[in-house]
């Protein structure tokens, strides 16, 4: 049976809190490897979405993201009213539904079920909210052995490792990380093809689906009309996980919910194709209930366990957007920071853009107080996220919430004020750009360049003191030119229509 | 046509010429450019951080220095982003300066976008040229504008003399950010480095890069690695291939 080290993966999304990105981040930027597993992964997905976006769509594609978002933001404004549906029609089906109101009562129903049928063996397929709310060693605990069968998560589960991307959970290791884990998990012969790889996971996994009580999901959406639950997979283990069993318990956040059956037709055009290149993932499931009278197979109890766990804060007008997110992971591969710093650096369940925005509004501003912080605001979350979710927006409105709940470092709150009063005035600014000039120019003055004119010899700064040291730490500073544009107003410039503005009166 | 031109702080203090070609070229296009002369900073160093009061107030100054030009210009896609994505956020709350700050946001364009949407203008006709091959670096904050990074560089296929050459990962920020280049310098300098590496991979001896913070950035960087490139803006280069400036460094 494959061990979880549960304390190395539980302190990777969970770490000690307050948490900080410049440790992990630090120490990722150096890791030459792990710069090329995901630089390749992620180019090559970012990529692909918007090729086939672009082939698929053309000119329309933003039409469809628009429409998408706002079925969304539709669902999320009148939840109550779909919540309520999902569950009357749910219930219908033959469904039981539970809510959960954070990650304890999740994982309590849960084990309240998987011991009411005595639950030894459980396959789980892969989920988000069950990371969230750390279902694994919950349901170990009770003693009913738990496999991940996504590869990626099964992978993990045998390195005692955590996700480090939403869609592609291993973005972090290489073919020969599971070489590594299958020979020394598993026994097998050690072998880096992938066919003989996939075999192996296979074997091992069909086997486990035969055997197991209890198949656990998550939930890519929930429609209210129908009361169906939609899964969106790759391998067929979601699939097996779902109808093997006898019990299928599945995971959702109450935000998943959409209102119509025909919704998923907009949303589905743009999961598969935002998050893998894919035009549609190749098992895309939606089921209503337990197996009925007259079917040969399906599970005798379906359950759905509906999670808030910090969801109904976010649900404020404020932040309420974010939870239009369809974990799709594509602003995860079009963000040039996950690029370089990795999943893990976020410190917490879901990384990338959508993270840094996602994670303080669920867990707490205090709690995470730079990780919104952590961004060049560059925008590119904003042109990929398939639901138009406006992140640099969303950044910059926790950065707020930040200052105004006493989170920002009293250093950088006097240095902003600062900075912004001297810009205010018109003597401040101009005695500003004179002290800077004086000062750099005669710290870089080997540097200094002659016969370029007064408006373009910058010398340049290698080393700076302050605030400016973490510049210089990475690159040359230039410094001002030994005359200001300002002056060559007053003293060059010319009119070359000087009779216009009279004309003009 | 009267021009208010918004010349930044960074360009005022770090890259004036870019300021200077860009009046002589709109004063060569025929227009009237002034320079009021109360203007600072449009404030997004204090907006972007999260001081939203602040941001305010320079951005009140902002809409009283320019609220009676025709057009405002500016050589940055960063600011002008922020007068006409920003401003009317700042003031969701107050309906008087909402309306100045929407206002002002529709006649603010980028240098670039104002010869190409507004002056429409043919580099082709102007008889424009310059010798080089340059890789151009598209900043972030154009996306914001509604501009794609072959917008301007249509604009440079009208150069006579000029190869734009391709480089990787063009759309890809540069890592600048404003104070996230000091704050993270970690992650903002593992990011400018891959930039560095795609501008050493391409086939230029320039770099037109017109947003003076990506430029100190790239450039930065460029001469902590001993990679000697030119950097310079569209405006310059458009300045220098019309005669309006000797060529420079």
């Amino acid at each position: 049976m494959p061990t979880t080290d549960s304390t190395t993966s539980h302190d990777i999304l969970f770490p000690a809190l307050p948490y900080s990105v410049h440790q992990r981040a630090g120490h990722a930027v150096r890791d030459v490897q792990l710069q090329q597993f995901i630089e390749r992964a992620t180019v090559t997905k970012d990529d692909g979405r918007k090729l086939v976006l672009e082939q698929t769509f053309g000119d329309r594609a933003d039409e469809l993201r628009t429409l998408a978002g706002r079925i969304k933001q539709h669902a999320l404004d009148n939840l109550d009213h779909y919540l309520e549906q999902f569950i009357d029609r749910a219930t219908q089906a033959g469904t039981q539904v539970h809510f959960a109101k954070d990650d304890r009562q999740a994982n309590a129903i849960a084990m309240e079920i998987a011991r009411s049928i005595d639950a030894k063996l459980c396959v789980k397929s892969k989920s988000m909210v069950t990371e969230e709310t750390h279902l694994l060693p919950a349901l170990e605990g009770i003693g009913c052995e738990t496999i991940e069968t996504d590869l990626g998560e099964f992978i993990l589960q045998l390195d005692g490792d955590a996700p480090s991307h939403i869609v592609t959970p291993m973005i972090h290791k290489d073919r020969a990380a599971v070489a590594r884990a299958f020979e020394r998990e598993l026994g097998a012969a050690y072998t880096e093809d992938p066919k003989e790889l996939t075999q192996i996971a296979r074997d091992y996994l069909r086997d486990k689906y035969r055997r197991a009580d209890l198949g656990i999901s998550g939930g890519n959406f929930l429609v209210a009309e129908t009361g169906g639950v939609v899964i969106c997979t790759n391998e067929g283990n979601g699939r097996f996980c779902t109808s093997a069993p006898r019990v299928h318990i599945a995971f959702v956040g109450i935000e998943k919910i959409v209102p119509r059956q025909e919704d998923l037709g907009v949303l589905l055009k743009l999961l598969a194709r935002s998050a893998t290149a894919q035009p549609l993932t190749c098992y895309t499931h939606i089921m209503t209930g337990p197996r009925r009278a007259a079917e040969p197979d399906g599970p005798e109890q379906m359950h759905v366990i509906l999670v808030d766990n910090g969801r109904a804060e976010v649900l404020r007008e404020e932040t309420r957007e974010m939870l239009r997110c369809i974990r799709c992971g594509a602003c995860l591969n079009a963000c040039p920071v996950y690029r370089k710093v990795g999943g893990h650096s976020y410190g917490s369940v879901y990384s990338g853009p959508i993270g840094a925005i996602l994670t303080p509004a669920l867990k707490g501003l205090g709690n995470y107080p730079d990780l919104a912080d952590a961004s060049s605001l560059c925008g590119a979350c904003y042109e990929a996220c398939p639901v138009k979710i406006d992140i640099p927006k969303h950044l910059i409105r926790t950065r707020q919430a930040m200052v105004n709940a006493g989170h920002t470092k009293p250093a950088d709150r006097l240095f902003m004020r600062l900075w912004a009063r001297s810009l205010r005035y018109g003597w401040s600014y101009w005695f500003g750009g004179w002290f800077q000039r004086k000062l750099f120019r005669m710290k870089a003055k080997k540097t200094l360049p002659t016969g370029t004119g007064p408006y373009a010899d910058r010398g340049w700064l290698s080393k700076a003191p302050g605030p400016v040291a973490g510049w210089t730490s990475q690159r040359d500073l230039p410094t001002p030119t030994s005359k200001s544009f300002r002056h060559w107003w007053d003293h060059e410039h010319a009119p070359s229509i000087p009779s216009k503005a009279a004309e003009d009166e | 046509m009267r021009i208010a031109l918004f010349v930044t702080c960074l360009n005022d203090t770090f890259y004036p010429r870019t300021g200077i070609a860009v009046v002589k070229v709109l004063e060569k296009l025929g227009c009237e450019v002034e320079f009021p002369k109360a203007q600072t900073c449009c404030g997004q160093p204090m907006w972007n951080n999260g001081f939203t009061p602040e941001a305010r107030v320079l951005a009140r100054k902002m809409i009283t220095v320019f609220e009676e030009a025709q057009y405002v210009v500016t050589p940055s896609g960063s600011c002008a982003a922020m007068v006409r994505e920003h401003y009317e956020q700042a003031f969701e709350h107050d309906a008087v300066w909402r309306d100045r700050a929407r206002r002002l946001a529709a006649k603010t364009y980028e240098f670039v976008e104002f010869l190409d949407r507004v002056l429409k203008v043919d580099l082709t006709e102007l008889g424009v040229r310059w010798e080089g091959k340059a890789a151009y670096h598209y900043s972030c904050h154009l996306r914001a504008l509604g501009i794609k990074a072959d917008d301007p560089q249509r604009i440079m296929r009208q150069v006579e003399g000029l190869d734009v050459m391709p480089l990787d990962k063009q759309e890809q920020c540069c890592g600048f950010g404003g104070t996230f280049a000091m704050k993270y310098p970690d992650i903002s300098g593992a990011m400018v480095n891959d930039k560095v590496s795609c501008i050493q991979a391409a086939d230029c001896d320039a770099v037109i890069s017109n947003d003076a913070g990506c430029t100190m950035n790239i450039a930065g960087a460029c001469r902590r690695a001993g990679e000697a490139k030119r950097f310079i803006t569209l405006a310059e280069v458009i300045a220098e291939g019309m005669g309006l400036m000797d060529k420079g460094e």
